[in-house]
């Protein structure tokens, strides 16, 4: 028996909805179509009245998601793409993210946020995004790379007190398999060293953990040893996990879906040089996607975002310095 | 407080529209002597940012506010200090969020109108015009999936919010949802410079419920007893489950946007058309009228709460501010999530 990445996310809610009455699921066909990716597949039959359809209203889905949990509810909302997420950014940010900061009452809500390029997304159905929530203070923005994190890290965010934008890969949904569930976790701020080795430190999320360790095996060939650091989460971010793998290797790339500028690869970089600058051999490096919108055609796509071989070649400039 | 003295027997009726009318009218009169207090601490410099007054908002303010019951659930706007008061805000809470006391609702990290008791069903706004109405869906929401019956949320709006989508997505999710939400749309003439006529062209904003196939009402807003009937008609068919209703009030508002804001942009015409009524005053006219009270009584009335107003301003001057170095610097409530490192100010 296998699992994909797409189907660990419905089994976690499956089970936070079995384990808490307090979890209901509202979204955008979520209901009795299942959703538009089949997250909620059956949920609606399973848990009557507790998987319900929304209109097309991005705003007042996460509002309704606050005032829900004002009243001790544990909403998880489904954006349909993440891309369509920001027209509900006013509650998200000024509503969900200042609630507790202001007035000591919890948000406990979960956004899930299918995000990231597949082939022939284009503009609007591609982005990550997850730099510009990970900003606002008051959120808590995950980005599971695994089909194991996908699970345990979603079923930790509907636990949390705040509001957790929940990132899941749409390229990973039906690409990445596990051969079960995980009975245990590393807990959330935890970043995950996915590979070790001591030439070089690749920081990576979410996909691209997965084009940074093909990359890594490549470079094994040419007798490279890239060390592989998996945020698991950009908000927190585990610095310290990030700092001691470049004080083993003395070398940094960060790469990155998203576009380059003030991301999370940004941040990273900046922390890494203002707090272990003397751990660096040479100056630290980012590999993120182009500085426009998402293209459509594989080909541009393709040369769109940050690739194993693309990581290769940022690496291999890294290590012949 | 309210007793008077009454010269013939009057209907049981008659009684219970008394007391509604002179409780409503108290909150009316502590609300516009705190806000003309607000108005004079800021002239005199002692309010850290801006003033926001429900001059001629009192009235429809302080019917929605009595026809709640404390288990209700109420997001208010800028000028509804009647409404607050009324749904059990104490003056001195409203002090302390405008001077920023440490010991208030928001403890120095909000200010002025943004304040609530979120556990209480007193939702504090943000100023994002629209944004409360859908949170308080999503309070109503759940109180129904708890199996909680009976409960009503209400939320302000002025003319200038029906232009959002926040507006529009919230009271479509609401109709949709069919929750118990009573919309208060105060038709006050101006957002901020704004005339009406550049915020929307519908004969009335009572007609656009029926796009969204929810209840109507319109009232005259410089009227309490016609806000009171007809709040009080809204509220209670929200209760009895008839879904969501939309209150149009028509006014004026009679001051600036803000304290900041000389309003010298009102049509003078309007001042003086009777949408430029004082609702205070008009409350004040039926009183006497129905023999509920006398000048005396009133002048009396102003008096007392003019002394409960200072007491509770000079009490709370002398509470602490809050402390940058005490403050906690946390934006989530799980601790173990904070996202610190050495680059953090103050580390």
């Amino acid at each position: 028996m296998s699992i994909t990445y797409l189907e660990a996310i419905r089994e976690a809610q499956a089970r936070a909805l079995r384990d808490d009455p307090r979890v209901f699921i509202y979204g955008q066909d979520v209901g009795a179509f299942g959703g538009a990716f089949k997250a909620t597949k059956n949920l609606a039959k399973e848990f009557p009245g507790r998987v319900l359809d929304s209109p097309i209203s991005e705003d007042a889905m996460v509002g309704m998601a606050v005032g829900a949990a004002i009243e001790g509810l544990r909403p998880i909302i489904e954006m349909q793409f993440a891309d369509f997420s920001i027209v509900g950014f006013n509650q998200i940010v000024n509503q969900a993210a200042t609630l507790f900061w202001r007035t000591n009452v919890p948000c406990p809500i979960t956004l899930r946020l299918p995000f990231g390029g597949t082939e022939g997304g284009g503009p609007f159905h591609s982005q990550s995004i997850e730099s510009i929530y990970a900003h606002y203070p008051g959120l808590v923005v995950l980005t599971p790379a695994t089909v194991e994190d996908a699970y345990s890290m979603l079923l930790e965010a509907v636990a949390i007190d705040d509001p957790v934008i929940f990132c899941e890969h749409k390229f990973l949904y039906y690409h990445l398999k596990a051969e079960k569930l995980p009975s245990e976790a590393l807990p959330i701020g935890k970043a995950r060293i996915a590979r070790e080795g001591r030439d070089l430190t690749v920081v990576a999320y979410s996909a691209m953990v997965h084009e940074a360790l093909e990359a890594a095996a490549e470079l094994a060939g040419e007798g490279w040893e890239i060390e592989i650091v998996d945020l698991r989460s950009v908000k927190p971010l585990d610095t310290d996990t990030v700092m001691a793998s470049v004080a083993r290797t003395g070398r940094l790339l960060c790469v990155g879906e998203a576009w380059p500028w003030g991301g999370v690869t940004a941040e990273i970089i900046a922390r890494v040089a203002s707090e272990g600058f003397g751990l660096l051999d040479v100056p630290p490096q980012r590999l993120n996607a182009k500085d426009t919108p998402v293209p459509y055609h594989p080909n541009l796509w393709m040369a769109h975002r940050p690739t194993a071989r693309a990581i290769a070649v940022a690496a291999r400039k890294i290590l012949r310095r | 407080m309210l007793q008077t003295v009454l010269d013939a027997k009057p209907s049981e009726e008659t009684i219970a529209a008394r007391d509604t009318t002179l409780a409503a009218y108290h909150f009316m009169l502590r609300a516009r002597q705190l806000d003309d207090k607000f108005a004079a601490l800021y002239r005199a410099g002692k309010i850290h940012g801006g003033v926001f007054l429900g001059r001629g908002q009192e009235a429809l303010s302080a019917a929605v506010g009595v026809s709640l019951k404390k288990t209700d659930v109420f997001a208010p706007l800028i000028r509804d200090a009647a409404g607050r008061l009324a749904f059990g805000e104490t003056i001195e809470d409203a002090v302390r969020n405008y001077l920023g006391s440490a010991l208030g609702p928001m403890r120095g990290r909000d200010g002025n109108v943004h304040r609530g008791k979120p556990l209480e069903g007193y939702f504090p706004m943000i100023s994002h015009l629209g944004a409360m109405i859908s949170v308080v869906n999503g309070a109503l929401f759940a109180r129904r999936m708890k199996g909680i019956t009976g409960t009503v949320g209400a939320t302000c709006l002025g003319d200038g919010a029906t232009s959002t989508g926040a507006f529009h997505e919230a009271l479509n999710q609401a109709a949709v949802e069919q929750l118990p939400l009573v919309l208060i749309l105060a038709d006050n003439q101006y957002a901020y410079s704004t005339p009406t006529s550049r915020q929307f062209v519908c004969a009335d904003l009572a007609d656009k419920a029926a796009g969204y196939g929810v209840a109507a009402h319109s009232v005259d807003g410089t009227d309490l007893a016609a806000c009171l009937k007809t709040v009080g008609a809204a509220v209670g068919g929200a209760r009895a489950g008839e879904g969501p209703q939309l209150v149009v009030a028509k006014l004026l508002r009679l001051c600036g946007h803000g304290e900041h804001d000389d309003s010298n942009y009102v049509d003078p015409k309007l001042k003086n058309s009777p949408l430029g009524r004082d609702c205070l005053k008009v409350a004040e006219e039926l009183l006497v009228r129905e023999k509920w009270a006398d000048a005396a009584d009133l002048a009396r009335w102003r008096h007392e709460i003019t002394g409960e107003i200072e007491e509770a301003v000079a009490r709370v001057r002398r509470e602490p501010a809050p402390d940058p170095y005490d403050e906690k610097w946390l934006a989530i409530s799980s601790q173990h999530l904070t996202d610190l490192h050495d680059d953090d100010a103050g580390s």
